[in-house]
């Protein structure tokens, strides 16, 4: 459902993604690691277009993302991100029926009800009318994995979604996300937690220095890695 | 020292006639105030947009406004509007257009801070929910921008509450005209231009105040 062709971005003189490929299938959970610096959140900005690649082609349920068609495509592709970026001056029900109401002419009563059931689903239902200010970093990610899942997306992207979090509150956000993809979600997840990334995900792709070196099963990526590089790296971090 | 130069009581008959002024005076603030916002808005707009025409049509719009005076710029209003366009003008009107023109350009810098100041991932987010460029900036950047820019349009309201006192030069009936003329007919200027003084100052507590119970509801999301 998502295909992406050679794939390249550069920062001025700086070439952060050095042509990538590969295709998404619906339903598939992917976790996209590597060292700091491979290029792995330009890559997942890409898909939606929060950077504007340099070049190369991206399709979504078989349409190419152009400038012109991105905001119908966003409606689809949701996105969690590393600091939550609530919108502060908005209540928790607020932020998650904003755009349902705006962007999809939603009815409020509609995107109400559907914004309930999505924090009974992540276990805020009770902090509804609280600012997000008074909420704590892992409810401030539920409540933004909430916001991006109200649009009804297609597909849904984290963004090293844990990282900003104390460590007591990574597993709530885990939790949630592991639930979303046992119900089928398709998901790209930019992610540090080796652990979670082995467990859920379906595939592994292994980013370094701007190019994709390792597509592979979580249980081969693991335990036999083919690239020397994939080798050094996973001795570091485990 | 001599305190019997004070003749307040001679001037007690035009308190009334003085005090009408507050009417006018609030009336040339509070819509150049909103002429300036709205117009501010949309410099601000121009100057953080995208498109490089717009963006110098506006930097060079604030720099003139705030490289010449401002009493110069009322004149212009109030002598030019009729040398140009054949119609006259009046006093308060031109003062409205005058203000209002002016602190649209020191608005619009204030708005544009205020924008630049909020955490870019707030567009982000947005624009990550498909929500388009207009929306993104009436509801979710400028709501947080306003908040975090109150205290300043407040400082800017309250200055502009003040200066308006030259639209004396073209004859408006404000409070610090009113206070000239009854000088001018009681053959006293200090004690009438004393008042008019203590009008402006109670003026001045009350906007600050109404200002600061703004900013605390306004904060209600902190």
């Amino acid at each position: 459902m998502i295909k992406i062709e050679n794939l390249h971005k550069s920062f001025g003189d700086h070439e952060v993604l050095k042509g990538i490929s590969t295709d998404i299938k619906e339903k598939e959970v992917i976790a996209v690691i590597g060292p700091s610096g491979s290029g792995k959140s330009t890559f997942l900005r890409c898909i939606n277009m929060l950077e504007k690649p340099t070049s190369g082609i991206i399709k979504i349920n078989n349409q190419v993302v152009t400038e012109k068609n991105i905001n119908k495509i966003r409606q689809n592709v949701g996105m969690v991100f590393q600091h939550f970026h609530l919108f502060p001056h908005k209540t928790v029900l607020e932020n998650l029926i904003y755009a349902p109401i705006n962007v999809k002419n939603v009815s409020k009563v509609e995107a109400v009800k559907t914004a309930e059931d999505l924090l009974r689903k992540v276990g805020l239902y009770e902090k509804r009318n609280e600012y997000p200010n008074r909420l704590s970093g892992g409810q401030k990610q539920r409540v933004a994995i909430a916001r991006a899942l109200a649009m009804n997306p297609t597909v849904m992207l984290f963004d090293e979604p844990t990282s900003a979090l104390d460590p007591e509150m990574v597993k709530e956000v885990l939790e949630v996300m592991k639930d979303l993809a046992e119900s089928g979600m398709t998901m790209i997840i930019v992610t540090h937690e080796m652990g979670f990334a082995r467990e859920v995900a379906d595939r592994i792709l292994f980013l370094e220095d701007g190019k994709l070196i390792e597509d592979s099963s979580p249980e081969q990526f693991f335990t036999t890695p083919r690239t020397e590089r994939a080798k050094e790296f996973l001795e570091k971090v485990l | 020292m001599n305190l019997n130069v004070f003749d307040f009581a001679a001037i007690v008959p035009s308190i009334p006639y003085i005090l009408a002024g507050i009417g006018v005076t609030l009336q040339i603030v509070v819509s150049a105030t909103i002429l300036g916002l709205v117009l501010g808005i949309l410099l601000a707009i121009c100057k953080i947009g995208k498109f490089a025409d717009l963006r110098w049509i506006a930097q060079f719009y604030t720099s003139v406004f705030r490289g010449t005076p401002l009493v110069l710029q009322l004149m212009i209003v109030y002598f030019a509007i009729p040398q140009i366009f054949g119609i006259n003008i009046e006093a308060l009107p031109a003062a409205i257009l005058a203000f209002g023109l002016n602190s649209g350009a020191y608005i619009s810098e204030i708005i544009r801070a205020g924008i630049n100041a909020i955490d870019k991932g707030q567009m982000e987010a947005s624009q990550a929910l498909g929500i388009p460029y207009a929306k993104t900036m009436k509801d979710i950047i400028l709501p947080q921008a306003m908040k975090n820019i109150l205290p300043s349009l407040m400082n800017e309201f309250i200055t502009l509450n003040k200066e308006s006192a030259i639209v004396t030069v073209i004859g408006g009936l404000d409070i610090m005209r009113r206070a000239y003329i009854v000088g001018g007919d009681t053959f006293k200027y200090l004690e009438p231009l004393m008042f008019a003084g203590l009008i402006y100052y109670v003026m001045t507590l009350v906007l600050s105040f109404l200002g600061k119970r703004l900013e605390v509801r306004m904060s209600r999301s902190d």
